[in-house]
């Protein structure tokens, strides 16, 4: 167990915190750099930076097969951070918990799945403001399969339909994917209840957790869903590396994905017969230091405090709010009350790149583009939008100067 | 072709204008402000693209914002002239740039401009780079592409 030992929760002091980021701690075009892309990837911090380098010099060796010390130690380093992932998200085992590249990956492997499972007569529900990695793997899927793949439709608010949801969700849903926080719109969905029905309806459910880890505390027993699946990066890990959580029962016989070293059980060129989980899933030798690296990056979120991490999240959302309520030209897209602090907007006659390139100019990083969610773009009636997107370490001040620098592009395009 | 050679000709961006001007005009320049509305201005000056060209064939892929690009090869002169659109500010005005590095030569001359040392000497690699989404690149590939082919 290398669980951290639970703090008081109390108020981040973010300038200290944001010492513990080298990146963030730089200038960008003469300007100091203003972080606001976190839903894209994160910054990672000094401990998780020591870890993997620690691993490199000290530890590093393949896992699950040296009959030596090192190979002891890699093993003991890759496993000890599986069961930090495993208490991350409050499973039940580490058989439930599997390495795969990232969150687009573990939809693949989940998807994967289902192929000699679902016919004609299935469907698969998923949300019409799912990310890409949430919608082509279902399509595919059912292009393959003959099943139909239903889209629960999203309110002008940018939140989940839930009279759609309700007329959609029968006794022939198969399988029910959803996001639970949206990477565009950062509206939080009442995952808990609409996993509930889904399960009640007979159907396997699957939460795309990428945009909720980062922001909020994730437990798999209390979601009740089959799978769900995370990306390292974004929770301020290394690239390269995620997770898919599946309940045991399943995850046994689920089908594998990948064939080759490490997930089998006997070779023979009669046949082959293959571990269990999480091990039939983890073909070839894995991203050992990455995990390393995931688990020292969830020891430093407990350190900090979920509790801490969310009001100080709190305190830069009302900061947003306060700029958004009176900021002639602009358009928040996403406007529920229930949300992680992202604001995606669009700023009137002015294209998102070109927001993008002169907010850069000033030392603000965000994203501009369809952000994966074409269909999403589609719903809004815009070709993109651009997004600022934050995480605990940004301050107020930090709001402050994207808004300014928006005021300035407005200006500066007046001429 | 529907559109007719003087929605082609009628422009400075190439003729009148050169690239020396605007290099000449970026220096005067001391930040980012004026940079960028100095290449805002430029690309007012792109000459009006005809509706009925904006089709899938003439749609540079690759951009954030939308990019079409027809051209036109004078069979009197052999010059080669472009028309260029876009729906974002900065790469209509980075679009003049490359449309003033390009316009109005033969296939043979725009082949031997060294774009890449241009958008350097204006400090806007980052806009040319392979790494960006804005898809200048693959306007500049599409008008190379286009010379090739006509000088051949």
């Amino acid at each position: 167990m290398n669980q951290a030992a639970p703090r008081t929760p109390q108020a981040l002091d973010i300038e200290q915190v944001r010492r513990d980021f080298p990146a963030l701690n730089q200038s960008v075009n003469g300007k100091p750099l203003v972080y606001l892309d976190n839903a894209a990837s994160a910054q990672k911090p000094q401990a998780v930076l020591d870890a993997m380098d620690q691993y490199y010099r000290e530890s590093h060796s393949n896992v699950h097969r040296g009959a030596h010390t090192l190979g002891d130690r890699a093993t003991m380093a890759f496993e000890g951070a599986r069961d930090t992932v495993r208490g991350f998200l409050n499973a039940n085992s580490i058989s439930e918990i599997v390495w795969v590249r990232g969150a687009t990956e573990g939809i693949n492997l989940i998807a994967n799945g289902f192929y000699d499972r679902l016919g004609p007569e299935d469907e698969i529900l998923i949300s019409h403001m799912e990310h890409h990695a949430n919608i082509v793997p279902w399509q595919m899927l059912a292009q393959k399969t003959g099943a139909t793949l239903k889209v629960i439709a999203v309110t002008d608010e940018g939140e989940l339909d839930q009279d759609s949801f309700r007329e959609q969700l029968s006794e022939r849903t198969a399988v029910f994917a959803i996001t639970q926080v949206s990477n565009t719109l950062g509206t939080i969905n009442p995952v808990t209840e609409m996993v509930a029905a889904a399960k009640e309806a007979g159907a396997f459910t699957v939460v795309d957790g990428a945009q909720a880890v980062p922001h909020m505390s994730v437990d798999v027993q209390a979601l009740g869903c089959d799978f769900l699946v995370f990306s390292s990066h974004k929770v301020f890990g290394p690239t390269g590396i995620g997770v898919v959580y599946g309940r045991e029962e399943l995850m046994h016989e689920w089908p594998v994905y990948q064939t080759g070293g490490e997930m089998i059980h006997r070779v023979s060129f009669e046949g082959t017969s293959f571990q269990n989980s999480p091990y039939r899933f983890e073909a070839g030798t894995p991203a050992i230091a990455e995990a390393v690296g995931l688990g020292e990056a969830i020891r430093y979120l407990d350190g900090l405090g979920r509790d801490a991490i969310e009001a100080a999240e709190k305190t830069l959302q009302q900061r947003v709010n306060e700029w958004t309520a009176d900021f002639p030209g602009l358009h928040p897209i996403g406007t529920s009350s229930n949300k992680v602090p992202v604001l995606s907007f669009t700023l009137d006659g002015l294209h998102p790149s070109d927001v993008g390139t002169l907010l850069d100019q000033q030392g603000v990083a965000i994203r501009t583009g369809h952000h994966c969610t074409m269909p999403l773009m589609e719903r809004f009636g815009v070709p993109g939008t651009a997004r600022a997107s934050f995480a605990f370490y940004n301050t107020v001040e930090e709001v402050d100067t994207f808004f300014q620098g928006l005021q300035k592009i407005q200006r500066l395009f007046a001429e | 072709m529907t559109t007719s050679t003087d929605a082609f000709t009628n422009t400075q961006l190439g003729t009148e204008l050169t690239i020396d001007e605007i290099r000449d005009g970026f220096e005067l320049l001391d930040d980012w402000e004026e940079r960028y509305a100095y290449i805002i201005d430029l690309g007012k000056k792109l000459p009006p693209f005809p509706d009925e060209e904006r089709r899938e064939e003439n749609y540079v892929h690759g951009c954030q914002s939308q990019v079409w690009l027809i051209h036109h090869l004078d069979p009197d002169t052999s010059r080669l002239y472009l028309l260029i659109d876009s729906d974002a500010m900065i790469v209509r005005g980075l679009a003049a740039i490359i449309m003033t590095a390009f316009n109005a030569r033969t296939p043979d001359e725009l082949l031997k401009v060294d774009i890449e040392s241009i958008f350097q000497d204006l400090d806007l690699m980052r806009h040319i780079s392979p790494t960006r989404g804005n898809g200048l690149r693959a306007m500049v590939g599409r008008i190379q592409n286009i010379a090739q082919a006509e000088a051949a």
